[in-house]
């Protein structure tokens, strides 16, 4: 070796890698302290010279409520047909569409939205749609908040099932939405159409699943092809919501549950949560073969 | 292919490669199509490039505007991988590249020291140990509590290069950096730069000013059109290069190479 006059030898006890050497996700769970920073930069940034702040992540979901409990439950008349609060009904679809809708789009544009960071920084560039994710799961919070409290006036105990499906539910949303969001942000960067296809796939998601209108009323119109309706993993994270809270909160929890949610409901959830697994890793797979070419093309 | 214990990186018959797009919509294809027009080209802009740097070297990395500067250290630092050939690296990687990148403007300095070190690779603990250093050399004073927003362009980017260069690294790379602050602060960073590279650190740096590569570096390479045109003294990479030399002791002139990172990343 070449000794420098004056200066200190540095030894490197470390092997020659590739700088760029990437583990997706994993790496991302591995910087889990730079997520939590950008998640709280988000969250900061949002809210920031808003005078109602945090409160806005309450009003959102309150008025979407309203809305739908207004047209769909007096006007339209909906409300007959479920039993219990047709409000509940509604918002327990809202707490996962929410949810999955805001991953989707949010994390869509991510990865653009950071551009600067994404060019000039060695980062795992998964961590902007998960971080996206992580930014909707915490308006998940008050939101559950709200629904436990109502569901409490109407005489709703909470049980240990319904908890499992409720985990299951976010389980899904949480999988499917990160997986969408890791493809369609890499999507995005190549050609901005996505984003605006993202618009338009999150109102068919947001009608596709039984939020609305009760699953039964699917079963009357379709039929034999009521369980291919189930093979959407939200509807089915939509309808393990209702069975965490909205089920218990009727007059009748056991009639309502053997007339309004499908059989094998958790079957089909676990069938949901494991191919929105398979589609997290072939989002990956494509996410991580097209990275290369996202700085250039930003 | 194996190589000594004290290889610190290595560039190894490295391209890359960028594609210019003439048409980006429907119907701007459609319309080229029509015409027989190609409907996209390549640039390479870095072409197989060679070299290997020990550890504790201090290599200058000179070239005109456009040559693959920003590219090649790019590809070294990870943001970008090679079309072909491959770039190895030994330990944590450091840089003034971009400072201040991920600022965001309605955070206070504080909580953007926070963020920017952890986005540099820095852990809590290292943070809040290293975070009067950071806030002493960066000497915003009570601006500190402020949304960075409010800065002084100056202001910023002092924070963002004292973020930046607080990371304790093996390979500390720094792309023309000296465009902004006052003459005390470059002053200032530059021997801090000379205080790593004593360290031991590799030190890669990307500049257009021959006097502080004279006085910073031991090694000189020159891209040219991406190639490797020239690689070793430094006086001599100097005089290939054509560029005056400044008088020596002098203060770099580093205001020529102003908006130089930002050719070299368009293209």
């Amino acid at each position: 070796m070449v000794t420098r006059p004056g200066r200190a030898e540095h030894v490197v006890d470390a092997p020659l890698t590739p700088p760029s050497s990437s583990q997706g996700l994993l790496e991302v769970f591995r910087r889990r302290y730079l997520l939590r920073l950008l998640v709280a930069r988000e969250l900061n940034a949002r809210y920031a010279a808003s005078f109602l702040g945090f409160l806005w992540s309450y009003i959102n979901p309150l008025s979407q409520l309203f809305i739908y409990w207004f047209v769909l439950g007096k006007i339209v008349g909906m409300e007959d047909r479920v039993p219990g609060d047709f409000a509940v009904h509604v918002f327990c679809g809202l707490v996962v569409v929410h949810f999955f809708t805001e991953t989707f789009a949010a994390g869509t544009r991510s990865i653009v939205r950071n551009k600067s960071l994404v060019q000039k920084m060695a980062l795992p560039r998964e961590m902007f749609p998960v971080a996206s994710m992580l930014v909707s799961l915490f308006h998940v919070g008050p939101q559950l908040l709200i629904l436990t409290v109502v569901c409490l006036f109407s005489g709703w105990v909470p049980d240990p099932v319904g908890l499992l499906a409720l985990l299951l539910a976010l389980a899904i949303a949480m999988v499917l939405g990160t997986a969408l969001a890791i493809l369609f942000s890499a999507a995005n960067v190549f050609f901005r159409d996505f984003a605006s296809a993202v618009g338009i796939l999150t109102n068919f998601v947001r009608f596709g699943a039984p939020m609305i209108y009760p699953f039964t009323l699917v079963e009357e119109r379709f039929g034999g092809f009521a369980p291919y309706y189930l093979l959407n993993p939200i509807a089915d994270a939509v309808l393990l919501v209702q069975r965490a809270f909205w089920v218990g909160a009727t007059p009748d929890p056991d009639a309502t549950a053997a007339e309004h949610l499908p059989d094998h409901l958790f079957l089909y959830g676990l069938g949901g949560l494991a191919a929105s697994l398979v589609v997290l890793a072939v989002a990956q797979a494509v996410f991580s073969r097209f990275e290369n070419k996202v700085p250039e093309r930003l | 292919m194996s190589y000594p214990d004290n290889t610190s990186i290595v560039v190894d018959g490295v391209s890359k490669e960028f594609t210019l797009r003439y048409q980006r919509t429907l119907k701007q294809v459609t319309v080229a199509l029509a015409k027989g027009r190609d409907i996209s080209d390549t640039f390479k802009a870095v072409d197989d490039v060679s070299f290997t740097v020990e550890q504790g070297e201090s290599i200058g990395l000179m070239g005109l505007n456009g040559s693959g500067k920003s590219t090649l250290l790019k590809l070294i630092n990870g943001i970008m991988r090679p079309d072909s050939g491959q770039v190895l690296t030994r330990g944590r990687i450091a840089g003034l590249i971009a400072t201040g990148a991920g600022f965001h403007p309605q955070l206070t300095g504080r909580e953007n020291v926070f963020l920017n070190a952890a986005i540099l690779g820095m852990s809590e603990a290292e943070t809040k140990r290293k975070f009067d250093a950071i806030v002493d050399f960066a000497d915003i004073g009570r601006f500190l509590e402020t949304p960075v927003g409010n800065y002084s362009s100056g202001m910023f980017a002092r924070l963002g290069f004292a973020v930046a260069i607080h990371v304790d690294a093996d390979v500390f790379l720094a792309d023309e950096v000296l465009a902004v602050g006052d003459r005390p602060f470059k002053k200032k960073c530059l021997e801090r730069m000379a205080e790593i590279r004593d360290s031991g650190v590799t030190l890669f740096y990307v500049s257009h000013a021959a006097a502080s590569v004279r006085k910073m570096c031991d090694r000189v390479l020159v891209l040219e059109k991406g190639r490797l045109a020239f690689d070793g003294d430094v006086g001599e990479g100097i005089r290939y290069l054509k560029y005056e030399d400044a008088d020596p002791g002098n203060e770099p002139d580093e205001v020529d190479s102003l908006g130089d990172e930002e050719l070299g990343a368009d293209i």
